[in-house]
């Protein structure tokens, strides 16, 4: 275990404006004693990319559940690595169909978690990825 | 011989063995924490105290046809919108011929949101969640063949839902139906988009006056239009328990109703276009008494809050969806069973049309061949298993009488404290109901993950589920063709005629005057639902999110 807080954006991405599971996320975080910012629905790439780096986060959790992360996703991490923020650990949760993982974990996508996941297993796997 | 009374029922009889063996829990209760006793008697409530309610009669609690079902069975309603205007319509035609009663129609976000197909916000959304409609040229593709005269259609669109009623306006001109003959409904109902779905475009107050304009024009020119859906399920999706939706539900329409009496309509002249969407979910009895409990709150409210003099006023018509959060990506197959039982709870509590979600839709939009099993669980209910023979077949049941009278109360309560707030919007302001709902919606994780709520494949009787082999899946063509035909239009229609509507449209909406009869001219001129709610997002501006997290 780390001794540092670990800093998360929790954010989504596109018109999508199911925020349920992003909420219920962000507040498990931070029962866990992460600070964790919510960007709230409705954001931009750009706007995703540029809060990471105002906030200096160690991770991102995007919540999509629209069926656009194929597009979307991509495009987070070319404005990430634009900024130099490319070792930023970012999971990813919502409808992701298995048949995308693989191009997901290849783009650089360190976690997916599927609907029925428990926010104790997302906390162990940001809590470990981050040490 | 006397009556023996509950109390020494419990003291001979129920006390004994439960001192032996305990019981499963503690304590029982409904998903929204109503306490649930051992048994119920006449005790509860007296026989006579719920006997003198009929269907078809004020307050409708038993419903809101004096047969119900005998006479016509629900609307069979599924709720579908495909990638593209051509593969939807071609869904429509289908579920047409399978027997369904009623369309309804999904869109893509962009268009539910103001932004045309090409619109860089657009990027990846195109026929995601539903059919892109951009132009008059999609509607026509989308209705191909459909006699709008015939056929019901639903459409789940809210902050463009007048600029989508125009263009359905528009189409059923151009096959020869006039206004008056076409029946159906725009879901209109932005309160709950800022409380929990999402699709807002402008602040609050304009976008009540674009709610208003549809009132009135359809009641004057679209009788057979039901012109709002106030809902309720969106909000249970995001976390409200059943008291939370009827008390956030009949605050919003409440909130409707006041902006039209201000608007200067009377009460009965747009009362009785009023519907309502409401979940189903997993409790059955819970849900079968919040549909009783929803009839006759909306009875008293109109009569007692707004005077309405008119029976129809007072009628709480309603759709229902079964419960979307309760699908599971584990283990699909058992959907099938939670759905039915959904399903059911809607039936026993009396709605005029269903929609049954599908069981692959925790994983991706559902297939054809799992929209037909929806479809068949249906009619299963219909024409087998004899549950709309009689009419509120529960009533008189001391448990479901106890929930309905329970619910009602608890639910009038947080009407009344947020009356006490100002009413749904300033409520909403201050973030209430969206702070309220993310709390139970919190608590129902932590009480699955602590297994104080069991689910079925999840947190219990666990097994490796295959994966489905078929899913829905989209393919850029289908972007390709729809960014094409925009092109398209946008090259071939008369800008002069289009730019003279948006200005048109600009003067009327600054004007105050009733915006619909220039909306219809915007769109027959081709105007795009994207230049239309840039004039409006110019006039109105744009609203951010009400709560920071």
């Amino acid at each position: 275990m780390t001794s540092k807080i670990i800093r998360v954006l929790v954010a989504k991405p596109g018109l999508d404006g199911h925020d349920r599971g992003a909420k219920v996320i962000a507040r498990a975080l931070r029962d866990a004693g992460m600070e964790v910012i919510y960007t709230g629905i409705r954001q931009t790439p750009e706007m995703i990319a540029q809060a990471a780096m105002q906030e200096d986060v160690d991770v991102i959790g995007l919540s999509i559940l629209s069926g656009a992360h194929i597009e979307l996703f991509p495009q987070i991490i070319n404005e990430l690595n634009n900024r130099e923020m490319g070792d930023v650990l970012i999971v990813a949760g919502g409808i992701i169909p298995e048949s995308d993982h693989h191009y997901l974990t290849d783009i650089g996508i360190k976690g997916i978690f599927g609907p029925g996941t428990t926010t104790s297993d997302i906390v162990t796997f940001i809590q470990e990825s981050i040490k | 011989m006397a009556k023996r009374t509950i109390e020494e029922w419990e003291e001979t009889t129920l006390g004994p063995l439960k001192k032996r063996f305990g019981e499963r829990k503690e304590s029982f209760e409904t998903m929204s924490g109503i306490p649930i006793n051992t048994i119920y008697t006449e005790q509860t409530k007296a026989v006579t105290e719920f006997t003198d309610e009929y269907p078809g009669e004020f307050p409708f609690t038993r419903g809101v046809q004096p047969n119900m079902y005998r006479g016509r069975l629900w609307t069979m309603r599924q709720y579908a919108g495909l990638a593209s205007p051509e593969e939807s319509n071609r869904r429509y035609r289908y579920l047409l011929d399978q027997g369904q009663t009623g369309l309804s129609v999904a869109f893509d976000l962009p268009t539910q949101t103001g932004y045309d197909s090409d619109h860089p916000m657009a990027t990846g959304e195109v026929g995601r969640t539903g059919v892109p409609i951009s132009s008059l040229a999609d509607m026509e593709i989308l209705f191909d063949k459909i006699p709008l005269d015939k056929v019901s259609t639903s459409m789940t669109i809210n902050a463009t839902a007048s600029v989508l009623l125009a263009l359905y306006i528009a189409v059923g001109k151009k096959q020869g139906v006039k206004p008056e003959a076409l029946s159906g409904t725009i879901q209109n109902d932005i309160l709950k988009e800022y409380i929990a779905r999402g699709t807002y475009i402008y602040p609050p107050e304009p976008s009540m006056r674009l709610i208003t304009d549809v009132f009135q024009f359809c009641s004057k020119n679209v009788p057979k239009w039901n012109t709002i859906s106030i809902s309720g399920y969106h909000m249970s999706e995001a976390g409200a328990n059943a008291v939370q939706e009827l008390a956030f539900t009949f605050s919003n329409a409440i909130a409707y109703v006041e902006a039209a009496i201000s608007s200067g309509l009377d009460v009965d002249a747009f009362a009785g276009r009023l519907s309502f969407f409401f979940v189903a979910q997993n409790n059955l009895f819970e849900e079968v008494a919040k549909y009783r409990a929803a009839r006759r709150m909306w009875a008293k409210i109109m009569r007692e809050r707004f005077n309405a003099k008119n029976d129809r006023s007072c009628m709480m018509r309603f759709h229902t969806q079964t419960a979307g959060v309760t699908l599971t990506a584990q283990q699909p197959d058992n959907n099938v069973i939670r759905t039915t039982i959904q399903a059911l709870a809607a039936v026993l509590g009396g709605t005029q049309s269903l929609h049954v979600n599908s069981k692959d839709e925790a994983l991706a939009l559902p297939t054809e061949e799992s929209v037909q099993i929806s479809l068949r669980t249906q009619q299963i209910l219909a024409h087998e298993s004899g549950v709309s023979e009689s009419v509120d077949p529960l009533a008189g049941s001391y448990y479901v009488e106890h929930l309905t009278d329970e619910l009602e109360s608890q639910a009038f309560r947080y009407i009344e404290s947020m009356d006490g707030m100002g009413g749904a919007v300033e409520a909403l302001r201050e973030g209430f109901q969206i702070q309220e709902i993310h709390n139970s919606a919190y608590q129902h994780q932590k009480e699955v993950e602590s297994l104080d709520r069991v689910v079925v494949g999840v947190n219990q009787y666990q097994s490796p589920t295959p994966p489905i082999k078929k899913l829905q899946t989209i393919s850029p063509n289908e972007t390709q063709n729809q960014l094409a035909r925009l092109a398209k239009v946008k090259s071939e229609r008369n800008d002069k005629k289009v730019q003279e509507s948006l200005e048109n449209l600009r003067a009327v909406t600054k004007s105050g005057s009733n915006t619909m009869p220039v909306l219809i001219k915007c769109v027959e001129s081709y105007a795009t639902v994207g230049e239309i709610s840039d004039v409006f997002r110019d006039i109105f501006g744009e609203q951010t999110e009400f709560t920071p997290f």
